[in-house]
């Protein structure tokens, strides 16, 4: 379905999305300043700065974007939100682009931050609690089972401080929230289009 | 004595166990009442809101809805990103009516509801604002004097919700560990980020960051790191040898979590604390005060 | 006695009304019928005579409005075309050239109320009928009513002894008027006497501002009160009483000759305002060498005399023995017709912002400190220097502090792009630095200001398009220790830069004073929300406020360049001159009038009148309008629970009248 659309009515599409967030709006009035990207800890080693992705986005050019690296590498530190002078929430932009990209599948197979929050999506819902563990064999089994070979020593050090359980705790209400998620899944008009992780 | 639903949040549980344990010991030392919130679910860190919003949303807010239910009014955290998620739902919720609404319905789905009434404070704040620094040092028996700390704030503590310190340059750390005695010194990077989540997908870039952060401690003088935040203190800690080796530089200095040392000021014990789990021991550093 | 009409009302006993439609054109004629709607006119009862015409405003408009009240004697006359803002004065005048009183006529408003806002011609000739009615009942309803004349005082008050101030008070004083400039700091001169060069000429600042001082100083027809402030207004135009309070110098004018001995050995030593906080003054100062007034004051909060009872230094040592401890403030109450408020602004406290580290990190400058570090009679004797004494061989001017920002300042503050590339070439003059000037526009709008940033990107100015994000001292390579690092996004580029620098220099914005709210308080007049005060009409009124005889100038309007504000000043002092010229103020009669019968004292009218124009007459305890200050609004009357206060020309009997006229016929329209 995805591929239906042109580059730049995707692009449309996303910059809609975008604002439809809370205040995302704001997005209107950027002039570009750079803050932002100034500020990120990490846009030195992004594709495209921040600042960037939003003049991408203007110009419809939607490739740029989601083939870039830019959104993985955001920390959600909030440093740009916090100094933006145009009042725009820029981190919830990133976790918008992480959610399109991920639902539309325009990433790579081996991108690791995406397979990571689809492991924690799965390890959440299933348990209501993170299990670090389980959470680390899923990221790397996706992406890179060698990994898991160098994490073994680190995660062999936090085991014998009693720092590793290895089996995961479980809420209680696990059904309570299993039902909340699926009303959630069933009604999201945000996600309602696009195929399920 | 002030009542407030404790919320330990995963990684306090999981691997980080020496936080909630600092935790309770000093509340308990303070006359803070800590009721352990039943049944409580992950907030969701980073990694949910990158795949789903609304759910990610319905998972924080269910742990409101339980404090709401199990008649508090004061939530407490003391992860950074618990705090943060936790006051986020919170805040959107009560601006965006179409999103209160969903969440309504989906809590009801699961049996439960939220009408706004729970306030999320982390420990620093109720700390430093509620108990209040004199209070605290009055009740130190063991000063630190002599110890330099670097206090480690990390990002979502203050950020995007300067609600109780300052978004650039926090100083509520600072301010109760020199209360208890400790020489909190100036650390500039004492709010740059050490790269939470991305430490486990790009550990390249995460490690520069903890770096730079390990090398502003040490150059400022400082025989210790404390930290507000678990993930904080695992990417700070965990990763010395992999940074040193990567950058060709050596780099260590134990990293500790803010309720130990103010544990330790207020007279417990090294096991009261739980002392001993570093990978980076501390044991030097603290020697004087345990 | 009445005499029954066409349509079987009553007609009102010796009404005479006179009733002109016009076409305006084909504006009101191409959705109204105006034929039908004068017909219409003609047959209500006490309508004498209905016309129809193509343009009433014109000559031959008014003359038919005139002849018919000669040829048959109208009492009353309507004229349904514009709005009244558009006409009502041009047809008030005609009547009152015929010989009606003015305010027997009444307009009703078919164009911007009917034929401009309906495209059905059918119901808008319907509702324009309707209309016509409502004026013509109400106009039988009509007083006569006179205008009032007030003298003005012939003399003027400038607030505020800054270049626009100064301007404005020279230009009424050369007029031959009498001037009270009244400035709060000791001296006259405001930010520009700061100044080092200014844009685009680089000249030098003080050699322009001094002479205007000093002539202000001098000229007979200026007061000149400094360190003194205005604490309350009243009045109204061309009648002000002001109250001013000057406060005590602790010396005495008349015996100072200004020698400055007694500044010499005073041992007090205070953080200068005037040296933006980098140099120091004593507790007795004059707050630069070329102050006018030159008579220096105590400032008492600092002063070890009147801390602790010692010293004296001052006193002893003034061979005029014009140093008096025990001088008191005088408070003033000055008459004047005109005002002119001219109390320009204060720049941006960067401490607000903390990502730049200013009042943490050494060598991180605010551009008005930055403009005395440059100054010849500044703390570094002009020289470009850094805390520890020496010349800086980088330095960054980050632009848009505090300013366009949504965090701050929304505004955008004007001057900063020009001011920052005279830093640039100051810099590049004085110490062959290499200069980067990070910003997200450049704003050269004015004369020669275009050519001036082309002056600068011939000097090897390193212009980098992007705001800087931070300052901190943290190096990360050999290369940045000791040094303040600049990050930014190099847009252009899209590159993210770390800039090591020796010097960094905020360009921070105009905000308003910190006072202005209260001061517009105290003036009756407005501040939009950022806090600079109100002008009339943004695009064609920029000196003159909606309080009559109040005038403002220069950056406490909004922020602006020194040209800017000495046009302001020029145009303010123009209009205030006009308005003493007149020698009269006319007033608008429709003001609201207390009876004293029936007031009962309650007060609600005074606390909802928004323009404080009613008193309480403690003696015979009613409440009273004075009547200048009045604007007519109508909210006493509204409010009024016994009916006293009633608004002349806006009795209910009148409205009544209107609404009645309106709804005579209720159609229904498909």
């Amino acid at each position: 379905m995805a591929k239906a659309l042109t580059q730049t009515e995707l692009s449309q599409v996303f910059l809609d999305r975008i604002y439809g967030l809370p205040e995302g709006e704001k997005v209107k009035l950027c002039l570009q300043c750079g803050t932002c990207s100034g500020s990120c800890p990490t846009s030195a080693y992004m594709d495209y700065t921040p600042r960037e992705i939003i003049a991408s986005l203007r110009a419809g050019m939607l490739d740029r974007v989601l083939k870039s690296n830019t959104m993985w590498m955001c920390t959600s530190c909030y440093s740009c939100t916090v100094r933006c002078p145009a009042g725009i929430r820029f981190t919830d932009v990133m976790y918008e682009l992480k959610r399109l990209a991920i639902a539309y599948h325009l990433h790579s197979r081996f991108a690791r931050a995406p397979a990571l929050s689809r492991a924690f999506m799965s390890v959440v819902g299933r348990y209501g609690r993170s299990a670090e563990a389980e959470l680390m064999v899923r990221l790397n089994l996706a992406t890179n089972p060698l990994e898991l070979l160098r994490l073994a020593p680190m995660g062999v050090k936090l085991l014998a401080r009693g720092r590793m359980p290895i089996l995961p705790e479980r809420i209680e209400g696990r059904e309570s929230l299993r039902r909340m998620l699926a009303w959630v899944e069933a009604n999201d008009d945000a996600h309602a289009a696009q195929e399920v992780v | 004595m002030s009542q407030y639903a404790y919320y330990p949040g995963c990684s306090i549980t999981v691997n980080n166990r020496a936080y909630d344990t600092s935790t309770r010991a000093v509340c308990q030392s303070l006359g803070i009442d800590l009721v352990e919130l039943k049944d409580w679910n992950c907030c969701g860190a980073t990694a949910y809101m990158a795949v789903r919003e609304l759910a990610a949303f319905v998972l924080s807010a269910r742990n409101l809805a339980l404090t709401e239910q199990q008649g508090q009014q004061e939530m407490l955290t003391v992860c950074n990103a618990c705090y943060m998620n936790l006051n986020k739902t919170n805040r959107y919720m009560a601006e965006e009516p179409k999103l209160r609404e969903q969440i309504g319905a989906a809590l009801a789905a699961g049996g439960a509801s939220y009408s706004g009434s729970v306030k999320v404070r982390h420990l620093l704040d109720v700390l430093v604002n509620e108990v209040g620094c004199e209070a605290i040092q009055a009740r130190a028996t063991r000063k630190l004097e002599g110890l330099k700390v670097a206090c480690y704030y990390g990002c979502q503590l203050s950020r995007p919700y300067p609600t109780f310190d300052d978004a650039e340059q926090p100083s509520t750390m600072d301010r109760l560990l020199e209360a208890v005695g400790a020489t909190a010194v100036p650390y500039p990077m004492k709010a740059k980020c050490c790269g939470g989540m991305v430490m486990s997908t790009s550990e390249e870039v995460a490690l520069k960051l903890v770096k730079g952060l390990l090398q502003c401690a040490l150059d400022s003088g400082a025989d210790i790191i404390a930290t507000a935040c678990p993930l904080c203190q695992v990417n700070l800690e965990g990763y010395q040898g992999r940074v040193s080796a990567r950058f060709g530089s050596k780099l260590n200095i134990p990293v500790v979590y803010f309720t130990q040392l103010v544990g330790l000021a207020l007279g417990l014990t090294r096991q009261q604390v739980d002392l001993g789990r570093e990978l980076v021991s501390a044991d030097r550093a603290l020697a004087a005060y345990v | 006695m009445a005499e029954p009409g066409n349509n079987g009302k009553l007609a009102p006993a010796g009404a005479r009304i006179g009733v002109y439609v016009c076409h305006c054109g084909t504006n009101i004629s191409q959705t109204v019928d105006v034929a039908a709607v004068a017909a219409f006119a003609a047959s209500q009862p006490g309508v004498v005579i209905a016309r129809e015409y193509k343009y009433m405003c014109s000559d031959p408009g008014q003359e038919l409005i005139k002849n018919d009240v000669a040829e048959f004697e109208l009492n009353r006359v309507v004229v349904a075309s514009c709005s009244p803002l558009m006409h009502e004065p041009t047809f008030r005048r005609a009547c009152a050239e015929a010989g009606l009183n003015p305010f027997l006529f009444q307009m009703a408003n078919i164009r911007e109320h009917c034929s401009w806002v309906h495209t059905d011609k059918t119901a808008a000739t319907q509702k324009a009928m309707r209309l016509v009615e409502a004026a013509i009942r109400r106009v039988v309803e009509n007083e006569p009513l006179e205008s009032r004349q007030v003298p003005v005082t012939a003399a003027a008050l400038v607030v505020g002894g800054g270049i626009a101030g100064i301007e404005a008070a020279l230009e009424m004083a050369d007029a031959g008027k009498k001037v009270y400039l009244v400035e709060k700091e000791p001296s006259i001169g405001g930010h520009m006497a700061q100044f080092d060069k200014t844009f685009p000429t680089l000249d030098c600042a003080a050699c322009i501002l001094t002479p205007k001082m000093v002539a202000v100083g001098q000229h007979p027809n200026i007061e000149l009160m400094t360190y003194s402030q205005v604490e309350a207004v009243s009045g109204y135009v061309g009648n002000f009483k002001v109250l001013v309070r000057q406060r005590a110098r602790s010396v005495n004018s008349e015996l100072c000759n200004g020698c400055g001995l007694c500044q010499e050995k005073c041992p007090s030593r205070v953080p200068s305002e005037f040296e933006a906080g980098l140099g120091v003054r004593k507790a007795i100062y004059t707050p630069f060498p070329q102050a006018v007034p030159r008579t220096p004051v105590i400032d008492r909060d600092n002063c070890r005399y009147f801390l602790t009872g010692k010293c004296q230094v001052c006193k002893k040592l003034c061979p005029r023995e014009a140093v008096d401890f025990e001088q008191q403030d005088q408070l003033r109450e000055i008459e004047v017709g005109a005002i002119v408020v001219a109390t320009g602004y204060q720049v941006f406290d960067a401490s607000r912002t903390k990502q730049y580290g200013y009042g943490e990190l050494d060598n991180v400058l605010s551009s008005l400190e930055f403009e005395r570090l440059c100054h010849a009679g500044g703390p570094t004797g002009g020289e470009i220097l850094l805390k520890n004494g020496q010349k800086p061989e980088s330095v960054a001017i980050l632009h848009c502090i505090g300013s366009r920002d949504s965090n701050y300042n929304q505004h955008c503050s004007r001057v900063c792009c020009m001011y920052s590339l005279k830093f640039a070439h100051l810099v590049r003059e004085k110490t062959g630095a290499r200069v980067y000037e990070l910003y997200i526009d450049m704003r050269a709008f004015g004369k020669g200001y275009e050519e001036f940033y082309q002056r600068l990107l011939h000097e090897d100015v390193i212009f980098i398009r992007g705001k800087a994000a931070e300052v901190s001292n943290v190096a990360e390579t050999e290369a940045e220790r000791g040094k303040l690092i600049v990050k930014c996004e190099d847009t252009l580029l899209g590159v993210v830069r770390r800039l090591p620098v020796d010097m960094v220099i905020l360009s921070v914005g105009l905000e308003p004073q910190s006072d202005a709210r209260e001061v517009a308080r105290i003036f009756s007049i407005g501040c939009n929300s950022a806090g600079f005060f109100t002008e009339k009409h943004p695009k064609l009124a920029p000196v003159s406020t909606p309080t009559d005889g109040i005038f403002i100038a220069g950056a406490c309007q909004g922020p602006k360049d020194i040209p800017d504000s000495v046009a302001q000043g020029g145009a303010a002092a123009a209009q205030a001159l006009s308005l003493i010229d007149r020698g009269q103020v006319v007033l608008e009669p429709n003001v609201s009038v207390i009876d004293e019968e029936r007031c009962a004292g309650c007060k609600i009218c005074i606390s909802l009148c928004p323009y404080q124009a009613i008193s309480f007459d403690e003696a015979r305890r009613v409440s009273r309008v004075e009547e200048a200050l009045c604007k007519g609004c109508g909210t006493c009357a509204a409010a009024c629970p016994s009916g006293a206060a009633k608004q002349r020309g806006f009795d209910d009997r009148q409205i009544m009248a209107e609404i009645e006229g309106a709804l005579a016929e209720v159609v229904a329209l498909t």
